[in-house]
């Protein structure tokens, strides 16, 4: 079955092409660099031959070394002239053969394959150019092994389509929701929207917008005025104007996030969950359950205080703007539960075992970013006016202050099905990953880590990041060890199926006998 | 030139396996043609100055030529003994960096696809990178340099059929 083969011949001609065009640019800036009287043609003509050559010699030596092997257990190509690089992609991992066909190497009924892992993008193996048969060949192959593996029943049957339609509705957001959130989403864009306006004013009137004695002579005229006032006047129009901001920027974040969330709904469907939001441009999205791999809990500096908390999924698939698709932008926890349980998640709770970051790593923090001030308070001690390098020492203690309060959030736990972890101290955040679903498992130290007995723990999520700073090391070890039994119990092409209930009690009770080691 | 190798940290509980010796000499190799426009520019300099005569002959060039001479000695070794992975029956342990550590686990359960690369020097010095491709955001490539090109073949088969046992 092991076959090396190489691929198809007709795709040097692609790659000689390709040297023409590059020999153009040369061949015209020789040919007129080349001097007057008949010769700068020839010199143009001479480059560009020399250069189209010499890329065509390294299409076809680039081409003798490329070869591809359709394995028993895997499909792997090895390219490189001076360099040699091999890749492997095992059957199970692919997931999809996409073949790809240029205006170019289409006339030439060539096509480049891809096969897809779950890696993506980039990193994806690629063959180009093979003839569009035995392109068409490898895929029938690829999907031939995949169904043979596949070849148990799935369990996720498509249900029928009336049921997939409907669904419960697990988050909605009325007006009123809307207005109040609106009103934490203070925005002061509008007065970038006046500048770009007034820029426009500037255009097609006479009065000179960025003219500043126009400016100047007309705030000394309204100064003088208000100046005629009184103190308590004064105070009084400075507070109106900062209530006038206040209600501007409000009213802004109210308009904004009526336009983006207007008429905001969530649905659970037998087909995975459903958004739909927007009310001038209404967008739909559907994201099957399985493809949720972590769930990120936000907040902001006021809202949190008032319990209001925002939850986004994170996946591979990539929302609008942002990383993870937001599923309920502004709901107090009660309401986000369920929808976490929808997805499969729990969320921590009273029994959830926090773990504090370690109180050195709270330590080091505060004295390095107290130490920053202080270093700034010299040169300012030295050449400002006295008393101005308070400022900066003033700062110092400001940092220490904060970072004690932000170790208050600095916190991680693990249970037996998630890993959780929160910090940021205005706007706590948290995030919520299956044990089952992470990738890789990291224990980073930078010098003074090593030195302090601390580390970060980065966990490979699909689609985000997951870390945890400050974690003591023999915890973090420990950590590893339990997250790791975990993914190593599950292969990659099963996780999407539901897990085999002896696998699930497996990793249980390996928990709780590392649980108990701990 | 060669040098005790350093105890890895006491902290590092469970044995860790060294790379390929030759992967000391590729890295080298690799910091002497690093520093080579360094050099250069120092007997540029060098030459320039000695026009002015402001400074007695080969003081630049010579402090120059001892600080490369340092490094080459020292940083690939020391690189070298940074490195280590642990080769488990379903995960693989790569441990690399001087001041900054890190210490990765891939379980071969999530592992993607697998690169063994080979660069001009890495040939020459029969030596390869396996690199695992996983499908996390963080550590979504994660390289092992510096293994006997037989080995890194052999690592890859053993992931390959550990992808294929589990899969079955």
């Amino acid at each position: 079955m092991s076959e090396t083969r190489r691929t198809a011949p007709l795709g040097i001609v692609i790659g000689a092409l390709g040297s023409v065009q590059n020999a153009i640019f040369p061949a015209a800036a020789a040919a007129f660099s080349g001097g007057i009287g008949g010769w700068g043609l020839l010199v143009g003509v001479g480059v560009g031959l020399a250069v189209t050559v010499i890329g065509s010699a390294f299409s076809y030596i680039g081409w003798r070394r490329t070869t591809y092997t359709i394995g028993e257990a895997d499909i792997r190509v090895e390219s490189g002239v001076l360099s040699r690089a091999a890749r492997s992609v095992p059957y199970e991992r692919i997931q999809d053969v996409s073949l790809e066909a240029k205006p170019l190497p289409r006339l030439l009924g060539l096509v480049a394959v891809r096969f897809e892992t779950g890696a993506g993008g980039a990193d994806d193996l690629a063959l180009e150019y093979l003839t569009a048969a035995e392109g068409e060949r490898l895929r029938q192959l690829v999907r031939e092994r995949r169904d043979e593996e596949a070849a148990a029943p799935g369990a996720d049957a498509p249900a029928d389509p009336a049921a997939a339609e409907t669904g419960e509705v697990l988050f909605r957001m009325g007006p009123g929701r809307l207005v109040t959130f609106g009103l934490f989403e203070f925005s002061l864009a509008v007065f970038a929207v006046l500048g770009g306006a007034l820029q426009y004013v500037d255009n097609v009137t006479a009065i000179d917008v960025w003219n500043v004695d126009l400016w100047y002579g007309w705030l000394k005229q309204q100064g003088s005025t208000v100046a005629t006032l009184g103190p308590y006047a004064q105070a009084l129009a400075a507070a109106a104007g900062l209530a006038g901001l206040l209600v501007i920027g409000s009213a802004t974040g109210v308009v904004r996030t009526g336009l983006r969330d207007w008429g905001f709904s969530l649905t659970r469907s037998a087909r995975g969950f459903r958004r739909q939001r927007g009310l001038l441009t209404r967008s739909d999205v559907v994201m099957p359950v399985h493809r949720v791999q972590g769930l990120v809990i936000g907040t902001g500096p006021v809202r949190c205080r008032l319990g209001w908390h925002s939850l986004s999924f994170v996946s591979l698939a990539a929302d609008e703007k942002e990383q993870s698709h937001v599923v309920a932008p502004f709901a107090k926890l009660a309401e986000i539960a369920p929808i976490a349980r929808a997805a499969g998640f729990r969320l921590p709770d009273a029994a959830t075992p926090w773990h504090r970051a370690s109180t050195r790593h709270r330590d080091d923090l505060a004295l390095r970013d107290a130490a920053i001030f202080v270093l700034a308070a010299i040169p300012v001690a030295v050449l400002a006016p006295a008393g101005l390098f308070l400022i900066p020492l003033g700062l110092a203690v400001l940092a220490v202050g904060a970072n004690l309060y932000a170790w208050e959030f600095r916190r991680h736990a693990i249970d037996a099905a998630h890993v959780y972890a929160s910090h940021g101290f205005l706007s706590p955040r948290q995030d919520i990953a299956k044990r089952l679903k992470l990738h890789s498992v990291e224990i980073a130290r930078g010098p003074v880590a090593r030195l302090r007995g601390y580390a970060s723990v980065h966990l490979g999520l699909a689609g985000g990041n997951f870390a945890m700073h400050g974690v003591p090391l023999a915890e973090a070890r420990a950590l590893r060890a339990q997250v790791l039994e975990t993914i190593t119990a599950t292969d990659f092409s099963r996780l999407d199926a539901p897990p085999p209930a002896q696998a699930r009690s497996e990793a249980h009770s390996g928990f709780s006998e590392n649980f108990r080691a701990t | 030139m060669d040098q005790t190798p350093l105890p890895l940290p006491p902290d590092e509980d469970e044995e860790l396996t060294r790379v390929h010796p030759n992967y000391a000499h590729a890295l080298r190799v690799q910091t002497v043609l690093a520093s080579l426009p360094v050099l250069v520019a120092a007997a540029v300099s060098e030459v320039s100055l000695r026009k002015l005569d402001l400074l007695p002959p080969g003081l630049v060039a010579g402090a120059v030529l001892v600080i490369v001479a340092l490094l080459v000695i020292r940083i690939p070794q020391t690189r070298f003994n940074a490195r280590g992975y642990q080769m488990g029956a379903d995960r693989l342990r790569v441990v690399r960096g001087l001041m900054f550590r890190s210490d990765t686990v891939v379980p071969f359960g999530r592992v993607q696809h697998i690169d063994v690369n080979q660069g001009p020097l890495e040939r020459f010095f029969g030596i390869a990178t396996l690199t695992l491709h996983t499908a996390g955001n963080h550590n979504a490539s994660v390289t092992l340099p510096g293994l006997g090109e037989a080995l890194a073949r052999e690592m890859r088969e053993e992931i390959r059929a550990h992808i294929r046992r589990e899969t079955l």
